[in-house]
């Protein structure tokens, strides 16, 4: 039995403790906002939060969970309001959408860690969430408005 | 033809001052090259450490083992396995051809990368098992920005000044540096994950290559 919170939640799994965290928030928990696109760590449409960081579930192992702090999509905001969220929204960022949880997951760390990003930082940040749709243009600028809102006290 | 008897006095006295400054001449040759070109261990580091552990005792020396035992060393350190993560730039190496790493990430100010890219999130503590999935290990990391301790184009001889510089090398004296051989990023070096190459010789010969290197006198080859 691994012991888990999600999203402020306490669970408790049956699973290998080898079980990649993204099977265990999918198959098990039904938090499916989550995504798998590679399952090797290569496009990111499977990030969430771990302790504030913004791990790849899909080569995570849950034992590595086990205790900490997770976040998922679902958990990002109570109302889905967060800055990102909401400016991602305001410029119709998503195209087909399978990329954007762990788009807008990541895009959180790096808000977190700095509220007024340039372009660069943006790139560094986000240059391992792969959009098969192309919509990088929108992701930063997106990024940047989040920023702002960020900046001016807006919650959402 | 006989000598003026001054004249022969002075001469055996000029003789004598050239004879002297001759020998003081060859034997401060002789002293300065012994102790200087490529001998790379300070003084004060010498007498440090020989306050503590015999590395290296001064009878050790031998430039020309050591020298031997570096160009094994540097052909390890040069491998995709140590260089890859010691890159001249910014951005970690991949693969056995050393291409930048895919998705570009950082090394960041403490070399544990930037914002959503750092290293701990896609690199577990352990190997993902999988051809060619992301290695791991729990300290997996660049050096930092402030010490890149670079590998990529050094030369054996750039290499071994600065694998002993304190300034370079992350502040190690020779008994760390000894120990190095089996920090847990150098190990990690033979357990690569599928689809990576081993580096060119066991981690036991490895290190003691590394261990004759530092021992015999740390010397570098000749530029």
């Amino acid at each position: 039995m691994i012991k888990l919170t999600i999203n402020k939640k306490p669970y408790q799994v049956e699973v290998d403790p080898d079980t990649p965290l993204l099977w265990v928030l999918r198959d098990a928990l039904g938090l499916v906002g989550t995504k798998y696109g590679c399952g090797v760590a290569q496009c990111g449409a499977c990030v969430v939060h771990l302790n504030g960081e913004a791990v790849r579930s899909c080569v995570t192992k849950v034992s590595r969970a086990a205790g900490q702090k997770v976040v998922t999509i679902e958990g990002l905001a109570a109302k889905a309001d967060h800055p990102v969220q909401k400016a991602w929204l305001e410029l119709d960022v998503a195209q087909c959408g399978y990329c954007q949880s762990g788009q807008i997951m990541a895009a959180a760390v790096l808000l977190k860690e700095n509220k007024n990003p340039t372009d660069a930082d943006i790139d560094a940040a986000m240059a391992g969430n792969i959009c098969r749709c192309g919509t990088y243009l929108r992701i930063r600028e997106a990024i940047h408005l989040a920023a702002e809102m960020q900046r001016k006290g807006s919650n959402g | 033809m006989k000598q003026h008897p001054e004249y022969g006095t002075r001469t055996s006295a000029l003789m004598k001052i050239i004879t002297t400054l001759s020998v003081f001449i060859f034997l401060v040759t002789a002293v300065t090259t012994v102790y200087s070109g490529d001998y790379v261990i300070s003084k004060s580091t010498e007498t440090r450490l020989t306050d503590s552990v015999p590395v290296p005792l001064k009878a050790e020396r031998d430039s020309v083992a050591s020298v031997q035992a570096f160009s094994k060393v540097y052909k390890v350190l040069m491998s995709p396995r140590c260089m890859n993560c010691h890159p001249a730039g910014d951005v970690p190496l991949q693969g056995d051809d050393s291409h930048l790493h895919t998705m570009l990430p950082q090394r960041g100010v403490d070399g544990k990368g930037v914002y959503s890219m750092k290293c701990g999130n896609c690199h577990q503590p352990e190997n993902t098992p999988g051809l060619n999935t992301p290695p791991g290990n729990p300290e997996w990391h660049l050096p930092p920005a402030r010490m890149k301790m670079i590998f990529q184009g050094r030369t054996p001889h750039q290499l071994a000044k600065q694998l002993v510089n304190r300034k370079q090398n992350g502040d190690k004296s020779l008994e760390k540096l000894l120990e190095h051989a089996d920090d847990t990023l150098v190990l990690a070096g033979w357990h690569p994950g599928e689809g990576r190459t081993l580096p060119p010789m066991s981690h036991a010969e490895f290190k003691k290559a590394w261990t004759t290197w530092i021992v015999k006198g740390a010397y570098a080859p000749n530029p």
